[in-house]
């Protein structure tokens, strides 16, 4: 038990002292999953809006698979870009493997089905009165759908954050497709929290592996917090 | 002027509206009441656009609104307020403005307007306050500023007070005078509150299973329901089947299960008819004393004594049950408890006639 507090200690005292190491780690991280975030907004809100909007065969289908897609295992999206990008797949000229800009597609791929689906969700969870409201007060198609999504856009954020939190909080992808490499280089390296904790942890390297832990989790509380502020006011 | 002609909706086989007809006259206010259910909300949702009719039309000022082709400029000259109080989420000032934006008016003009309709609604120290932290009445205030705003030249409301408590309701209620007195607006207003309607309607109409029974000023209504069932929504709720036996300069003699009634009608003898007597015109006297002047006397035993707050309810069987409202002093000083024995009387002038058959329609 004494080791175990021993070890959260100095994992504090890394923390505190913004020891390098611990810092670098964090800081791919959240690049590494804050740039995949951006890019599958990008795709998912809008992809989100058009699947609401248009009405065609096979659209209870799509929706329904997205939602499968909600669970859909990191290692399987490891293996799947891997395929992609290893150097006898059809990507593999571009010599991505084991780069971070691998690690961001690998993480934009993870997130994009739950974010388009809490997209669409968010749009069709609009209060049907309110949907009625704006119709009556005269809005043309065009006018109704801003305003549905002016409605539906603190759903639609928390749709964001539920993106960037299982991007930063994933480990089967990044270390597939990242490999935990460790270079002499900020940019080429692919060690991220989750990865660095899991080896690390293999190590023995407790303490450190809790300083990473402490700042995963902080960065969900932060969030979090975040969200909860916007969405109240 | 709103002219319904044979206005029937479909929603797959469930009937909504059969064969509606009405005329709703430039600045009346017009209440729609019935039970639940009884298609009130779909009436009000076909005049705003919101549903396409099955069959029949809406006229306003002699354009049929479901054919014209500009729906969207038809709907801007009519203003909505629904039963559940909801606002936009943002502040109260822009949920105000939502419609005026909607019409691309200029800034300038939302800032007049909205103030303008702020201070009517008693919200104008609030403009910028999130319409999501107010309560429920409030919301409804915003709901009706909202729509008003735009200057409808008919305003639509379903169910206005349906979810609110008896100091919004009134609130709402005042609003609604003010709006119908100051701006001349045409109001189409929704209720299951009997009271509301006769409080606020110039004219009013009960709707029964997708039709109007009756149409006609609340006293028309309250006091000369022409069908059963309207009688029974207005509150009539002693009904008594019978067969006019004898008729005589607009007093007839209705034979119940026995019993003779005295009622005044020019129903001719031998037609079936239901008597439709208020609980409270009925008075309720001791065992063998002297019951007045009431046309209608006899002696019965009580079956019911149900408390309704500062009234009670008593059910009397005296050869056909009826239901009379009493005060709890009234209860104490007569003694009234299940298998009492009392005198039931009711004037003549207090039993409304129907005809029995005038319900099929």
């Amino acid at each position: 038990m004494n080791e175990i507090i021993e070890a959260f200690f100095q994992a504090v005292e890394l923390i505190v002292t913004l020891d390098p190491a611990v810092m670098e780690i964090a800081a791919r991280s959240l690049i590494i999953s804050l740039s995949a975030t951006i890019i599958a907004t990008a795709i998912a809100i809008p992809l989100g809006f058009l699947i609401y909007v248009h009405e065609f065969t096979g659209k209870k289908m799509l929706i329904n698979l997205i939602q499968t897609l909600y669970a859909l295992p990191t290692v399987i999206v490891g293996l799947f870009v891997f395929v992609f990008i290893s150097r006898a797949g059809p990507l593999g000229f571009l010599g991505l493997l084991f780069t971070p800009t691998a690690m961001v597609i690998a993480q934009t791929v993870l997130i994009l089905p739950i974010m388009t689906g809490l997209t669409i969700s968010a749009l069709s969870g609009v209060d049907p009165t309110i949907r009625d409201t704006i119709r009556s007060l005269g809005a043309n198609t065009r006018q109704y759908l801003a305003l549905l999504v002016r409605e539906a856009r603190f759903a639609i954020l928390a749709a964001v954050v539920v993106g960037f939190s299982r991007a930063i909080a994933e480990v089967g992808a990044a270390i597939m497709i990242g490999g935990n490499t460790k270079t002499s280089a900020f940019w080429t390296s692919t060690r991220v929290l989750t990865t660095a904790i899991s080896l690390e942890t293999s190590m023995g390297n407790i303490e450190f592996s809790m300083a990473l832990g402490i700042i995963l989790l902080a960065i969900a509380l932060v969030v979090n917090l975040v969200l909860m502020t916007v969405q109240q006011r | 002027m709103i002219e319904i002609t044979e206005l029937s909706k479909r929603f797959g086989a469930n009937e909504v509206l059969r064969g509606v007809d009405l005329t709703v006259r430039d600045g009346e206010i017009f209440a729609v009441i019935g039970p639940s259910g009884s298609g009130k909300s779909t009436l009000l949702r076909i005049v705003n656009l919101l549903e396409t009719p099955s069959s029949g039309c809406v006229r306003i000022d002699g354009t049929d609104i479901h054919a014209a082709d500009r729906q969207i400029s038809i709907r801007r000259g009519m203003g909505m307020v629904f039963q559940k109080p909801v606002v936009f989420s943002t502040t109260v000032f822009e949920n105000v403005a939502a419609g005026l934006r909607i019409r691309g008016m200029s800034e300038a003009a939302i800032r007049s307007r909205v103030k303008e309709a702020l201070e009517l609604i008693g919200l104008a120290d609030r403009a910028e306050q999130n319409a999501r932290t107010l309560s429920g009445g409030e919301m409804q205030r915003v709901a009706v500023a909202r729509a008003l705003v735009t200057d409808p030249v008919l305003l639509l409301m379903d169910e206005p007070t349906a979810n609110l408590d008896p100091i919004a309701t009134e609130n709402i209620e005042d609003l609604i005078r003010r709006i119908n007195r100051d701006y001349g607006t045409t109001l189409i207003l929704t209720t299951h509150d009997l009271l509301q309607g006769q409080r606020l309607a110039h004219r009013m109409g009960v709707m029964i299973e997708g039709g109007f029974a009756q149409v006609g000023t609340p006293r028309e209504i309250f006091s000369e329901p022409n069908t059963r069932s309207v009688a029974r929504f207005v509150g009539m709720e002693n009904i008594l089947e019978g067969r006019v036996t004898a008729r005589d300069r607009g007093v007839a003699t209705v034979d119940v299960g026995g019993t003779p009634v005295t009622a005044p009608t020019d129903i001719p003898a031998g037609e079936e008819v239901c008597l439709c007597i208020r609980p409270e015109d009925i008075t309720l006297y001791r065992a063998g004393a002297d019951t007045g002047s009431a046309r209608n006397a006899y002696s019965g035993r009580v079956t019911s004594v149900r408390s309704l707050g500062p009234l009670s309810h008593v059910g009397v069987d005296c050869g056909f049950a009826v239901a009379a409202l009493v005060t709890w002093k009234a209860v104490d000083d007569l003694g009234l408890c299940t298998g009492a024995e009392v005198q039931v009387a009711f004037k003549a002038s207090a039993v409304h006639v129907v005809r029995q058959a005038e319900e099929e329609r």
